[in-house]
């Protein structure tokens, strides 16, 4: 007896909840990308439940796809952190308020 | 029977790591939190008949991403995260926002609880690296293609970023200075 679809879909609801939750409430850049990974992966578990109950290979496709998404997102995103960390000695986000009104 | 109790152990474990990740302020904490995260969702596409993406997640996430990330934690040598002094009205915002998702997760469940279930086959071969090679391969040919020249711009953009050139751009706009802080 296997937890059904609602099970998967119920705990890929919570952590991408806890993703965003975390990016509101997290200063630090780099907590910040982490969150948003955990969401990435919220979203890649509720593909491979699908993927599994519908007995459909796309969902696993994308996951790969979605993966390849967040390692372009974490090679350009740590730049950023690190080129901004140059700049400001800070990796808070309160200090990168140059464009602000 | 055996199959729900490792749901909920994995599950269980994925969720206290995501919150010990939020709520832990030391950065480095908050990444060895992800990491379990990581390994229990790669356990989980392993009870769901995934060993593919299951092995993807160990060597891209926790292998590849993961160390990326704490290099970058230790190379910059972060303190602790401050609590949120100045903007306090996030503490609403996120709270609000989280109360909201999980209202929908709840829904979404007994949606999915009410709606007939599709005909399920335990002994599929989907998701086997056969299937998902001979799928991307084929049908899926166009955006594997277009994933390799995304991650060629984005190693063209990493090493464009992180360059150190004479005078930071930065401080020329915005006419401030590191040592003025």
């Amino acid at each position: 007896m296997q937890p059904g679809l609602e099970s998967y879909l119920a705990l890929s609801g919570i952590l991408f909840t806890i993703g965003a939750v975390g990016v509101v409430y997290k200063r630090n850049a780099i907590g910040m990308f982490m969150c948003i990974e955990l969401m990435l992966n919220a979203v890649n578990l509720t593909f491979v439940a699908f993927s599994r109950f519908y007995a459909d290979v796309s969902g696993q496709l994308f996951v790969f796809m979605v993966m390849s998404v967040a390692a372009a997102e974490a090679a350009v995103g740590l730049g950023i952190i690190i080129a901004f960390f140059r700049n400001r000695i800070s990796v808070d986000v309160d200090d990168a308020s140059i464009l602000k009104f | 029977m055996i199959s729900t109790v490792l749901f909920f152990l994995f599950a269980g474990v994925a969720i206290s790591c995501g919150v010990s990740m939020v709520v832990h302020r030391n950065p480095l904490y908050s990444a060895v939190s992800l990491i379990g995260v990581f390994v229990a969702l790669a356990c989980l596409y392993v009870t769901l008949a995934a060993p593919f993406i299951a092995v993807t997640q160990i060597l891209v996430y926790a292998g590849a991403i993961m160390v990326l990330v704490i290099f970058v934690i230790m190379l910059l040598n972060l303190d602790e995260d401050k609590p949120l002094d100045r903007l306090r009205y996030l503490y609403f915002v996120g709270g609000g926002l989280g109360v909201a998702l999980l209202a929908q997760t709840f829904f979404i469940y007994y949606a999915v609880l009410k709606t007939p279930k599709p005909d399920f086959d335990a002994s599929t071969t989907v998701g086997n690296t056969m299937s998902i090679g001979t799928a991307m391969y084929t049908e899926y040919l166009l955006p594997v293609e277009i994933v390799g020249v995304m991650l060629l711009m984005a190693i063209i953009g990493a090493v464009m970023l992180v360059r150190k050139s004479e005078q930071s751009r930065l401080d020329a706009v915005s006419g401030q200075n590191v040592e003025e802080k």
